[in-house]
């Protein structure tokens, strides 16, 4: 970052890490795709299969991130809004399968329409969950999280040429001839193509990133930081804190739908059960490992930690332990004595989680004027 | 509806609901002191229930069958068991993993504890394997008549010892010295420091306590739920989280009452409406409540000063 950094001297400090960010996936996507063009077998079987859901968890912990960094909220639900864009985009798919067959344009129509369900599920959420404050937060999205879960393992969604047919706890659709099952409850969805690739990921979270970017650095970002730093303040300026953390929150759950879609549509099947409170947790320590507010790190944090386990597989039965303890120990180092004056203001400002990146980084300026 | 089945249903979810406001008092007591979400705490169950299932059938062939001791032995020295090896292994986590992080951020703890759950899980899955262990209730499957309702002995003795512990809890945080310090410690921490409390001792007694009640809870809880895998623990964790927030987190009473409705609306709600949406009934009521009353039932709302 430092040779891009002298080069781009000239631009703003936000307009270089978004760069710089932007710069470092498109490396990424350009050399994993000379890598699997060029090389025999590709990068190995073991990270093909991963490139597709390194995609969607990178999309969700930029998408988290812009809730629990940016806007200051901890959720534990998101897993919510990646299952209900999974669902919908991934039956959205297979039922237009005949209106439009070109794979990468039903790809990108599912996830519009995972995004738009997600999208308005967290606006009617937003409603109820933003009221409260901290750990009230955290659990309403949690229960969130596991609600949504109850609810779509009992949805059964059919379609036949007579239109769309749903039931609910039981499955009661009676469907024609020549009509398929989109929601099978318990049993989840069974695609009748995987239309998921590789280079529709990278495009997500290139979308995700120009989003939140935008966002960050816009008068809307600067509000919504406002009311995490400090409520009070911000509603004494005139910001309505409700109306700029209910953006984020929105666009948020929008961008969480699309990486379930993306991830539903490379799977062969998936299950309501499978977006359940410890993929929540997953992609939180995905956000809190890579930085609060820090989008390339929540980037980094979501490929490295995805391929950590598979690459793990070595020590067989062990992996999950050794993954467990690389966790311990890493949340212990980085919070060792010299960054704990920084972490004991935080707490006597009474903030107890928000923003640790940008703040860290004027601390460590501070260090370096010194 | 008949007033039996009615009857039947609310002892069941009082007794439901007697673990999970045991449970949720470990949660609680904790957040009240160290401002934490100990989420290894549901694991600290799970390892209860397995140490009490292994001393028990260990110590059962020393017996002989069906003899008084033979019924009370194993138990009493399983659930003894459980306890102490609970309490060894919650203060030895919060030494390990949580007492390093005392000046970090709460997000950086909660991610730590969340990893201390992973490592239980996966520990366990290592030493006692992934097979499903079934549990022998520690006073027997019969049941007491009482007119024309019967109920399980596992359920008394699960309200009884329910009743007990709050007893005694709250005797011991408003009578005892060790309980007067752990208030002052959860009130201001600094202030109680230069009245010259032991901080990390008592935060340390706090996590004994309750993980020792963790431990009973293991073994009343798989009393009632005879099915023990390396992932028990993780879902009657979340749910008696959710009755200490429900309660009002940080108050023991608070986790008492956020408990035991929360065991009988689960019992109803898969009654009457639907066992596939129990669970989510549940946290549907939560967020009500919490919509409604923002700091839980019996929670205090703090007003922000400017």
């Amino acid at each position: 970052m430092s040779n891009m950094g002298k080069r781009l001297t000239g631009m703003k400090r936000s307009t270089r890490t978004s760069m710089a960010t932007y710069g470092m996936v498109i490396l990424a996507y350009i050399v994993i795709q000379l890598i699997r063009g060029l090389r025999d077998g590709g990068v190995g079987p073991l990270l093909e299969g991963q490139l597709i859901p390194i995609c969607a968890y990178v999309t969700m912990a930029l998408a988290l991130n812009l809730v629990v960094g940016i806007s200051g909220e901890l959720s534990l639900g998101h897993a919510g809004f990646m299952s209900i864009g999974a669902f919908a985009g991934c039956s959205m798919a297979m039922g237009l399968e005949s209106v439009i067959p070109a794979a990468p344009l039903r790809l990108a129509a599912a996830m519009v329409f995972g995004a738009a369900v997600a999208a308005v599920l967290g606006f009617l959420i937003g409603i109820p969950v933003l009221r409260l404050n901290g750990d009230y937060l955290a659990i309403v999205t949690l229960a969130f999280g596991e609600i949504i879960k109850g609810v779509v393992t009992n949805i059964y969604l059919g379609l036949d040429s007579a239109g769309l047919h749903f039931s609910f706890l039981t499955n009661g659709n009676e469907l024609l001839d020549g009509g398929k099952e989109l929601i099978k409850g318990p049993v989840g969805v069974m695609n009748s193509e995987r239309i998921s690739t590789f280079t529709a990921g990278f495009i997500l979270v290139m979308i995700a990133l120009i989003v939140i970017f935008n966002l960050v650095n816009s008068r809307t970002g600067r509000a919504i930081m406002a009311a995490r730093d400090n409520r009070i303040a911000a509603e004494s300026v005139g910001i309505s804190v409700t109306k700029y953390k209910m953006i984020a929150f929105a666009t948020s759950a929008a961008l969480a739908g699309a990486a379930g879609t993306l991830y539903g549509c490379s799977q062969v099947t998936f299950v309501a059960t499978k977006f359940d409170f410890n993929t929540s947790i997953l992609i939180l320590v995905f956000v809190v490992l890579g930085g609060l507010g820090n989008m390339w790190g929540s980037v980094i944090a979501a490929a490295a930690l995805t391929i950590l386990p598979e690459a793990l597989r070595q020590f067989q039965d062990y992996r999950m332990l050794v993954y467990a303890i690389v966790l311990i120990l890493v949340m212990l180092a980085t919070n060792n004595p010299t960054l704990q004056s920084f972490f004991a203001r935080l707490f006597r400002r009474g903030g107890d989680d928000d923003d640790a990146a940008p703040r860290k980084g004027k601390l460590s300026r501070k260090e370096a004027a010194r | 509806m008949d007033i039996t089945v009615i009857l039947d249903y609310l002892i069941r979810g009082l007794s439901l609901g007697s673990v999970y406001a045991i449970i949720a008092l470990g949660y609680t007591m904790v957040y009240g002191i160290a401002k934490m979400l100990n989420f290894a705490h549901g694991d600290v169950i799970m390892v209860g229930g397995y140490i009490c299932f292994f001393s028990m059938s260990g110590l059962s062939s020393h017996f002989e069958e069906g003899s008084v001791a033979a019924m009370v032995v194993p138990a009493v020295a399983g659930t003894l068991a459980a306890m102490v090896v609970c309490t060894v292994l919650g203060v030895t986590i919060e030494r390990l993993a949580y007492k390093p992080l005392r000046q970090a951020s709460s997000l950086a703890v909660l991610i730590t504890a969340i990893g201390v759950s992973y490592f239980l899980q996966n520990a366990a899955l290592l030493l006692w394997s992934a097979n499903p262990k079934v549990f022998t209730p520690v006073v027997g499957r019969g049941s007491l008549q009482v007119g024309p309702l019967s109920i399980s002995y596992v359920t008394l003795l699960t309200i009884a010892v329910c009743i007990v512990i709050m007893i005694a809890l709250t005797t011991f945080t408003s009578r005892g010295k060790m309980g007067k310090a752990m208030r002052a410690v959860s009130e201001d921490k600094g202030a109680a420091q230069l009245m010259g409390i032991n901080v990390n001792a008592t935060i340390s007694l706090t996590f004994a306590i309750g993980s020792a009640l963790a431990g009973i809870a293991g073994v009343l809880f798989m009393s009632a739920y005879p099915t023990l895998t390396p992932t028990t623990g993780s879902m009657p964790g979340i749910k008696a989280f959710t009755a200490a927030v429900f309660g009002g987190i940080g108050s023991i009473p608070g986790a008492l009452l956020g408990g035991l409705l929360l065991g009988i609306i689960e019992i109803f709600a898969g009654a009457y409406i639907s066992t596939q949406l129990q669970n989510a009934i549940v946290f549907a009521v939560l967020i009500v409540v919490l919509v409604v009353r923002p700091a839980g039932l019996l929670g205090k709302t703090i007003r922000e000063k400017v």
